[in-house]
């Protein structure tokens, strides 16, 4: 299987910097596959999300080279908005992305954009609408939504140009935990009903948990590379790079060394509960 | 502030809100112009009897138009004092040094009384009745023709719709700068001017910081999202004139014969 996204040998370096905030980055993620990138602040996490479609001109790495692939198409001068049309991204700032002076303009932004006509546009944009469970606010302005209401619009946005590829760049980090579940449930049901790639850039680790695989950066460069469960077990590398490890996790650590015998895969809080109420369970 | 801004549309399902914007703003510009062919009783008194005539129709209350009309009430007070004094002709009926009232003098104020008054009213009905992004589209359709000319039409149009779409958003920001000054013990709104003036300028510059920071990650936004410059674009939103707009274009057009007509030549 061809992968969706292929990156080489990516190094970079922002202007005056003095050192590489990408050093020699490769990794692959396949059709259909959730990856989430996780790392501390400066890790390089977000500069990688924008490296991907071209965001930031990078200096040296990929794009002479062609070393970024997305959707089989190299990351260069010629390539990159068919790529940005292959790509949604949503960013972390709610206010900062929204476009358009009500949810349907916004919607429609980037189908204006590629010129996609007016007829198509208004069928895309109620099908958008109706995809993230918003279209009584259709004519809603910005100033009347909550911030987990904007990054549904912003994920609209990206539903109606059906791109391969969703980027969530820290989408959830300035919603309520309310919010923060909605958008990860939608991007859960897109990513199964659409056949979506999705990659997660985020500090949340209950957010990674959703992931097929984890990448852990630190100062540029892949540390770790896993499954959730591969990844929170291992409770001291987590802690070096300033990441909590879930407290289900912990908890699983605990009850090993006290010789309890617990599920090697990843549980949320509440599937841990209650494997542990029915373990003694004779009925 | 707020309502200052956005709170003037009125939202509304009358014959006047499901005018076209462009056919309200070239409308409003036009019966401006037209308010100056009126100079006598009878044209004033058919300006007014059809102004207030619309109210009904775009079901808006009057006390609206009195709030515009009490805006710049000091404007209107200061042009008509002028007319009234300093007008010569016709009877003198009180004299004090230089100032003289005149009967010309007296008409000649209420003519102009009158004007300000129909000129407020009707751009009020155009605010309380037309989108601020309706009147955006209007100027962008209005402006096209200018497109050959190298006019960046497309990206004023934007321009003004995401300036629309940013203003609650900075008030927003505005308050939280305030808040968090007022935490540290900062006073808003005490003292003489000169005093209220400084606290205001240390504001701006965390507001300015803000709004820059907003604007680079907008522009990444758009970017994201293949915004490549105003050409090649569609638009979803899309102006259409109706029936009723037809009806206002020929209102109008009676109007100014009318206005003729019936003014004193």
């Amino acid at each position: 299987m061809q992968p969706v996204i292929d990156i080489q040998d990516l190094s970079f370096r922002y202007r005056e910097a003095t050192t590489d905030a990408l050093k020699h980055v490769s990794l692959t993620v396949n059709p259909g596959e959730w990856v989430a990138i996780i790392g501390r602040n400066g890790s390089g996490k977000s500069t990688l999300a924008g490296n991907i479609i071209g965001l930031l001109e990078p200096e040296r790495g990929s794009v002479t080279s062609g070393h970024v692939t997305v959707s089989g198409l190299p990351l260069d001068d010629e390539h990159v908005w068919d790529i940005r049309a292959r790509v949604g991204i949503v960013f972390q700032n709610p206010d900062n992305q929204f476009v358009g002076a009500t949810v349907a303009d916004d919607i429609a932004f980037g189908m204006e954009n590629r010129a996609v006509p007016r007829a198509e546009m208004q069928q895309r944009v109620q099908a958008a609408l109706s995809a993230v469970g918003m279209t009584d606010f259709a004519e809603r302005e910005p100033a009347r939504l909550s911030g987990g209401q904007k990054q549904r619009v912003a994920i609209a946005g990206i539903v109606a140009q059906a791109p391969d590829i969703i980027i969530l760049d820290e989408a959830t980090s300035m919603l309520d935990p309310a919010g923060r579940r909605a958008v990860i449930d939608l991007v859960t049901q897109l990513q199964q009903e659409r056949h979506m790639t999705v990659l997660s850039i985020t500090h949340d680790l209950d957010e990674a948990a959703r992931a097929d695989r984890i990448i852990m950066l630190a100062h540029g460069a892949v540390a770790d590379v896993g499954t959730p469960a591969e990844i929170f077990t291992r409770g001291t590398e987590l802690a070096a790079n300033g990441l909590d490890v879930p407290f289900p996790e912990q908890l699983k650590v605990a009850l090993r060394a006290r010789g309890v015998s617990v599920p090697d895969d990843y549980r949320t809080e509440k599937g841990l509960v209650d494997y542990l109420w029915t373990l003694r369970s004779t009925m | 502030m707020n309502s200052m801004i956005l709170g003037r549309y009125i939202p509304g399902d009358s014959p006047i809100h499901r005018l076209d914007p462009r056919t309200k703003l070239l409308g409003c510009f036009y019966y401006i112009g037209i308010v100056f062919l009126a100079n006598n009783w009878i044209t004033y008194a058919l300006m007014f009897a059809l102004t207030l005539g619309l109210l009904p129709l775009a079901h808006v209350r009057l006390g609206f138009f009195l709030r515009g009309v009490r805006a710049i009430i000091y404007l209107i007070l200061f042009t008509v004092l002028l007319q009234l004094f300093f007008t010569t002709g016709g009877h003198v009926w009180w004299q004090w040094g230089w100032l003289t009232v005149t009967s010309k003098g007296v008409v000649n104020a209420v003519y102009i009384l009158c004007r300000l008054v129909l000129i407020i009213f009707a751009s009020t009905l155009l605010t309380l009745t037309t989108q601020p992004l309706g009147l955006a589209d209007a100027v962008e359709s209005i402006l096209k023709p200018l497109k050959p000319l190298h006019v960046p039409v497309t990206e004023l149009a934007l321009m003004l719709s995401i300036a629309l779409r940013f203003v609650p958003t900075l008030m927003d920001q505005t308050t939280k700068t305030m808040n968090a000054q007022r935490a540290r013990g900062v006073d808003f709104g005490s003292g003489g001017p000169i005093k209220q003036l400084k606290a205001i300028v240390p504001l701006f510059i965390p507001l300015f910081v803000s709004a820059f920071s907003m604007a680079d990650d907008l522009a990444t936004a758009m970017e994201a999202r293949g915004f490549r410059g105003g050409d090649g674009r569609t638009r979803y939103r899309a102006l259409a004139y109706h029936r009723g707009d037809a009806v206002a274009v020929v209102l109008l057009v009676v109007l100014t014969v009318v206005l003729i007509v019936l003014r004193t030549h």
